[in-house]
């Protein structure tokens, strides 16, 4: 039953547009075990990003089944957390008030005021932004507002964190390091964890499981890649490994070889 | 698709101090070298703002008083000359308070009857334009429903409703405040309602992943929000209000600056009315830049981009 914590059977998705319908995804089987996390990858348009608003429950598929927990996923929930690509914090909120809304939301139920500042506080400081915590989302940092995203979504301890493109708009050096703090958080939560991506070498180093999506329109899943690097992973001690190597190039070879016609098509 | 909404580049924010600040120093090469480079040199460089920002509107001001001038200068105008209203603004301002019976009040008592109208109509617009703004923005229903009456409606010129008031109210005090209401009303509605319906899909979406209550959804997301769309509907309301009471207030009579204008223009004293116009545009000035002030308090960065 582990294996099968996220469930997606027979998934197909299709907007309505002015030109008629748009048939974004069809026939999509996914499983993803607890405690694992998958990486979606393919190029744009491809629609990882469906997918993933699926999970999250922000959208209904037009066909097919999900499933958390064994139980279908009816519409967006804090129990699935999804940290958004463009951070999506509220700028008229400080940091500490926009994970307190969330932290609020989920636990005010159960837990006093001072057990829920305190929730606030750690998830700060699991992200290194404590001295931040009085600050507005205007007054930081991309990198540290996407750390803020991310301590929003984990302050509610998710049983699923969904992240699309978590690090997709920031530089290479400050992704590198929010990749390194996100996997030693996933270790210490053991979070269930499906990422969007169109980074090859982030999708590697971060996961047990690479989903590859076929271009759209009507994109499927091509492919699904197991990573069997050993955890803890280390970006520098990887670069000259050969299985990490083998991994990169299985993937690589599936989006640029075999799936290489988007321009051409579009 | 629906990942659409997501692209807006995460630096936008973060890289806005340092574009804007760029463009500032190219629009004015010589001035922050000279303030930078030599303490001394201070004085020199004060002159220059004087001269940038001090004189321009002082010339300005200069050349409307000439033309008046030159205007009133010609023969069979009728116009007073500057000196002349000048005189005669002194002796007006110089008892701005004074009570001689119900026609005769001072210039004073005029505006503050008028800001009175003003406030009272314009108020009870708000109470009910703001509510009804956010409720056309958030249902779609209600916007389909609302804006072909919004868009037949707002056109009208406000004096048209002037009757409707007087037969309804039967009086000229709640005919005046009625026509303000119906004018301010629509830049409220319309704005409020734009607000609402452009508040950022992604912060929608936060509110569903959180589950947030609608009460919640109001107070933390939709509210912060619209108030920048709000405040300028309300700015655009109290100049409408501003523009109309005045030509209310000559049709209706009693105490107001409008009322004033047309009084004094049955007693052949158009210094008077030139003052007139001068302190319309003084308080209408005066209520667009507290607005504007109040406005600037509320807008966050990233809702202004």
């Amino acid at each position: 039953m582990n294996t099968k914590y996220i469930d997606i059977q027979c998934v197909e998705q299709t907007f309505k547009t002015r030109k008629g319908n748009f048939p974004a995804l069809r026939d999509i089987h996914l499983t993803v075990a607890k405690g694992e996390f998958v990486a979606l990858i393919g190029h744009s348009g491809c629609g990882k990003s469906t997918l993933l608003n699926l999970i999250a429950g922000l959208t209904t598929p037009t066909s097919g089944v999900l499933l958390c927990a064994d139980k279908e996923i009816a519409g967006p929930g804090p129990e699935r957390a999804v940290v958004f690509q463009n951070h999506s914090l509220l700028p008229w909120l400080t940091c500490f008030e926009n994970i307190y809304l969330a932290v609020e939301r989920v636990f005010s139920g159960t837990e006093s005021k001072a057990q829920l500042k305190q929730r606030t506080h750690d998830a700060l400081a699991l992200v290194g932004l404590t001295a931040a915590a009085q600050k507005r989302p205007g007054e930081i940092s991309g990198g540290m507002k996407q750390r803020v995203g991310i301590a929003r979504a984990l302050s509610m301890e998710p049983k699923v964190l969904l992240m699309d493109e978590p690090f997709g708009a920031l530089d290479a050096l400050t992704r590198a390091k929010l990749q390194d703090e996100l996997l030693e958080i996933v270790a210490k939560t053991n979070a269930t964890v499906v990422m969007v991506t169109h980074d090859v070498d982030e999708a590697v180093l971060l996961s047990d499981k690479i989903v590859m999506m076929t271009n759209g329109p009507a994109a499927t899943i091509g492919e699904v890649l197991n990573v069997e690097l050993p955890r803890p992973r280390n970006r520098v001690a990887l670069a000259d490994d050969p299985q990490y190597q083998h991994y990169r190039k299985a993937v690589i070879d599936f989006l640029y070889t075999r799936q290489a016609h988007v321009e051409k098509a579009a | 698709m629906v990942a659409a909404v997501f692209h807006s580049p995460l630096e936008a924010p973060a890289a806005g101090p340092s574009t804007s600040a760029t463009p500032k120093t190219m629009n004015v090469p010589a001035v922050p070298p000279v303030a930078a480079t030599s303490v001394p040199k201070k004085p020199a460089r004060d002159l220059r703002g004087f001269w940038l920002v001090v004189v321009p509107p002082l010339l300005g001001l200069a050349l409307l008083v000439l033309i008046w001038h030159l205007i009133a200068s010609s023969s069979g105008s009728g116009i007073p000359k500057p000196a002349e209203t000048w005189a005669q603004a002194v002796q007006v301002f110089s008892d701005p308070f004074y009570r001689n019976g119900p026609n005769d009040q001072g210039v004073g008592w005029n505006v503050l009857a008028s800001l009175q109208r003003v406030a009272i109509g314009f108020g009870m617009a708000a109470l009910v334009g703001i509510p009804a703004g956010f409720a056309i923005g958030r249902s779609v229903f209600l916007s389909r429903m609302f804006n072909p009456l919004i868009s037949l409606l707002r056109p009208v010129s406000p004096l048209a409703w002037l009757p409707i008031g007087l037969l309804v109210f039967k009086g000229a005090n709640p005919a005046a405040i009625w026509t303000i209401f119906i004018c301010s009303i629509w830049p409220m509605v319309i704005n409020t309602a734009v607000g609402v319906q452009r508040v950022p899909q992604d912060y929608m979406n936060v509110a569903r992943v959180l589950n947030l209550s609608e009460w919640k959804i109001f107070t933390r997301i939709l509210f912060p929000a619209v108030l920048p769309y709000l405040l300028t509907g309300v700015r655009l309301a109290v100049g409408t209000a501003w523009l109309v009471i005045v030509a209310a207030e000559m049709l209706t009579g009693g105490v107001g600056i409008g009322f004033w204008v047309w009084d004094e223009w049955n007693n052949l004293n158009v210094s008077s009315i030139i003052i007139a116009i001068f302190v319309i545009g003084i308080v209408g000035l005066l209520l667009e830049f507290a607005l504007i002030k109040l406005a600037s308090l509320f807008t966050f960065e990233e809702v202004k981009a």
